[in-house]
């Protein structure tokens, strides 16, 4: 890898970062009710008193003042207020971010696990009744409503079968004699949320890796180690799957803001007690302050991962020099 | 000659209709989007059903043959709320669909057609709409513009429009060095007359087929927008019906005919846009060979 095409992607990730502090800072400017406005409408408020409070908020400097130093307390982890919690937004976060990881390392070990070996059922087994029935299962499940499927699982799994608990993390107002108790308790409640979340984006992992498969055994390494004798099974598990796996790495990191989006469903549905469902709960509260910090946490973390597998990828694959 | 050009324009609109009538894919999409619009446009004239009227029946009723589909929390007829809501969701599919096309073909038309400056800053901008969680920037343009229902059209529209831009780009370099676009630049034409008198028509098939697709992730979009609160109170539209299901409680006491219903729906229009976007581009794009 050149040092070139690192400079290049640490410049784009900058730029599209600058964009997310672009959207952060004047969106939430632009709209209604300001801090200003909000304190003045006592009625014995006066037009000195105006100045005052402008001035003790910094509002009557030039905007690109103010943005810098919006910027500045960013980088000092200053984030805001919750209007909600009456905490800072980044310790709001902090107590969040746990669950959400949780979550999200659960469904994408069972995503990938699952999509591999569908892609490869799919691809090995092409053009028969189950390619199609693969096929049609990653239809299906793109088409699917996220928030719609767990619904869907809650009432039949939950209500009606009554096998797993229907909400939160573990199970409340009960002590744990110890840690494989809790475990045990984290694993029923995560099993029906990690599913749901697996299964909306295990479709688009079996698709990718089907069609990478069938790239990679047209190949003529392929057709040499058929030549050399070996056998089917050994020519796609040892010499094709490894090299089909790759665009896989790319596609998680791609993939990533579907991610969001389906942990953000999930967690409110099961109410998960993560990033997602906090971000649903300042929605209903209209709590800006941590919407804005929400937004920024999780656009970084996706602009990172991007840049991690652009990385990756060209460390992966060392035909890739642009 | 402008009678041969005709000539050969309708010969490829009757080729391009024939091999949209062999490919069954396309077909299955064709019927499913006719069924919808004329379930969101003749339904509502057919099937007697007021949105405010309140206990119609009991709450949470099932299925009877008075209320084919039961009826949700507030005794409302959930058969008539689903055919109103069609057409919520179509108008909001397609209205959005339209907003991100304009943008993304005006954005990647304009920078495969300049290029240097104009390309590398246009081209920034769309990735960074690529990359970011689109899900969180709709939810966070839909909370500060408040919920009404072309707040929600805006809001997909211009979140969705990057694939759009990448596309038109791509298409419009290719076009851009042909021969007709130099003639006509040779005898004089401007900027914005060869663009759309030259490159549009040559880029647009694979927008429109490509739009057929953003129209399924739009209507995704405003189901998820309205389930998470972000929804237009007054029309009934499928994700407001989740929305209120999930709200309600309708979940944790299983009453299915409330929620599985406009589920089912929604997976029947997104899959009926992207059968039939998926066939356009296998028609229009040659590049494009199933395997």
């Amino acid at each position: 890898m050149n040092s070139e095409y690192l400079l290049r992607k640490i410049f784009h990730s900058a730029i599209t970062l600058f964009i997310v502090l672009i959207i952060n800072y004047f969106l939430f400017r632009i709209m209604p009710g300001d801090p200003v406005s909000m304190i003045m409408r006592n009625p014995n408020a006066n037009p000195s008193m105006l100045a005052q409070v402008k001035s003790l908020y910094g509002f009557d400097k030039p905007q690109l003042v103010q943005f810098a130093v919006y910027l500045r307390e960013l980088v000092k982890g200053n984030f805001g207020m919750s209007f909600f919690y009456r905490q800072p937004v980044i310790d709001v976060i902090g107590s969040r971010l746990f669950a959400t990881l949780v979550l999200a390392f659960a469904a994408e070990i069972v995503a990938i696990f699952l999509g591999i070996l569908l892609g490869k059922i799919a691809a090995v087994r092409r053009g028969e009744p189950v390619d199609a029935a693969i096929l049609g299962f990653s239809l299906v499940t793109y088409a699917m409503p996220t928030f719609w499927l767990g619904i869907v699982f809650i009432a039949f799994f939950c209500v009606h079968l009554g096998l797993f608990p229907t909400v939160g993390m573990y199970t409340s107002g009960v002590t744990f004699a110890g840690f494989a108790d809790k475990a045990v308790d984290l694993a029923k409640h995560l099993f029906l949320p990690a599913v749901t979340l697996a299964v909306v984006i295990v479709g688009g992992y079996s698709m990718i890796m089907r069609s990478s498969l069938l790239d990679v055994l047209s190949e003529d390494y392929i057709t040499t180690a058929r030549a050399k004798g070996l056998s089917r099974r050994d020519v796609i598990n040892r010499h094709a799957v490894p090299n089909a796996r790759l665009p896989i790495i790319t596609i998680i990191a791609i993939n990533l803001g579907f991610m969001i989006a389906g942990a953000l469903q999930v967690e409110t549905v099961f109410s998960w007690p993560g990033i997602g469902r906090l971000m649903y709960e300042a929605l209903k509260a209209r709590d800006y302050p941590l919407l804005q910090g929400i937004f920024l946490i999780v656009s970084f973390c996706v602009i990172l991962a991007n840049f991690a597998a652009d990385i990756m990828y060209g460390y992966l694959d060392p035909r890739i020099r642009y | 000659m402008e009678n041969a050009k005709k000539l050969a324009l309708h010969r490829k609109r009757k080729q391009f209709v024939e091999a949209l009538f062999r490919s069954k894919m396309s077909l299955v999409g064709l019927a499913i989007l006719v069924f919808f619009v004329l379930l969101a446009f003749v339904g509502p004239l057919l099937y007697d059903y007021d949105h405010q009227e309140y206990g119609a029946g009991e709450m949470l009723e099932p299925p009877s043959k008075a209320f084919l589909l039961g009826t949700d929390d507030l005794g409302r007829d959930v058969l008539g709320e689903l055919i109103h809501g069609a057409k919520t969701s179509l108008i909001v599919g397609v209205l959005a669909t339209l907003i991100s096309m304009v943008i993304g073909t005006v954005v990647g038309i304009s920078s495969g057609y300049f290029g240097g400056r104009i390309d590398a800053f246009l081209m920034r901008v769309t990735d960074a709409f690529l990359v970011l969680p689109w899900l969180p920037l709709m939810l966070v343009l839909a909370a500060l513009l408040g919920s009404s229902l072309w707040n929600i059209v805006v809001v997909i529209g211009v979140t969705s429009w990057a694939g759009t831009a990448r596309l038109a780009r791509a298409q419009t370099l290719s076009v851009k060095e042909r021969q007709f676009v130099e003639r006509a630049r040779s005898i004089g034409a401007g900027h914005v007359y060869i663009m759309r008198k030259k490159i549009l028509p040559n880029v647009f098939p694979l927008i429109f087929s490509n739009t057929v697709l953003v129209s399924a992730v739009a209507i995704l979009s405003e189901t998820t927008l309205s389930f998470l609160g972000m929804g237009d109170v007054l029309r009934p539209s499928w994700g407001m019906m989740l929305h209120y299901a999930f709200e309600a409680g309708a979940v944790s006491v299983g009453a299915y005919w409330f929620f599985v219903p406009p589920g089912v729906c929604i997976i029947l229009l997104v899959l009926g846009f992207a059968f039939l976007g998926h066939s356009f581009d296998e028609i229009l794009n040659p590049a494009l060979r199933r395997r």
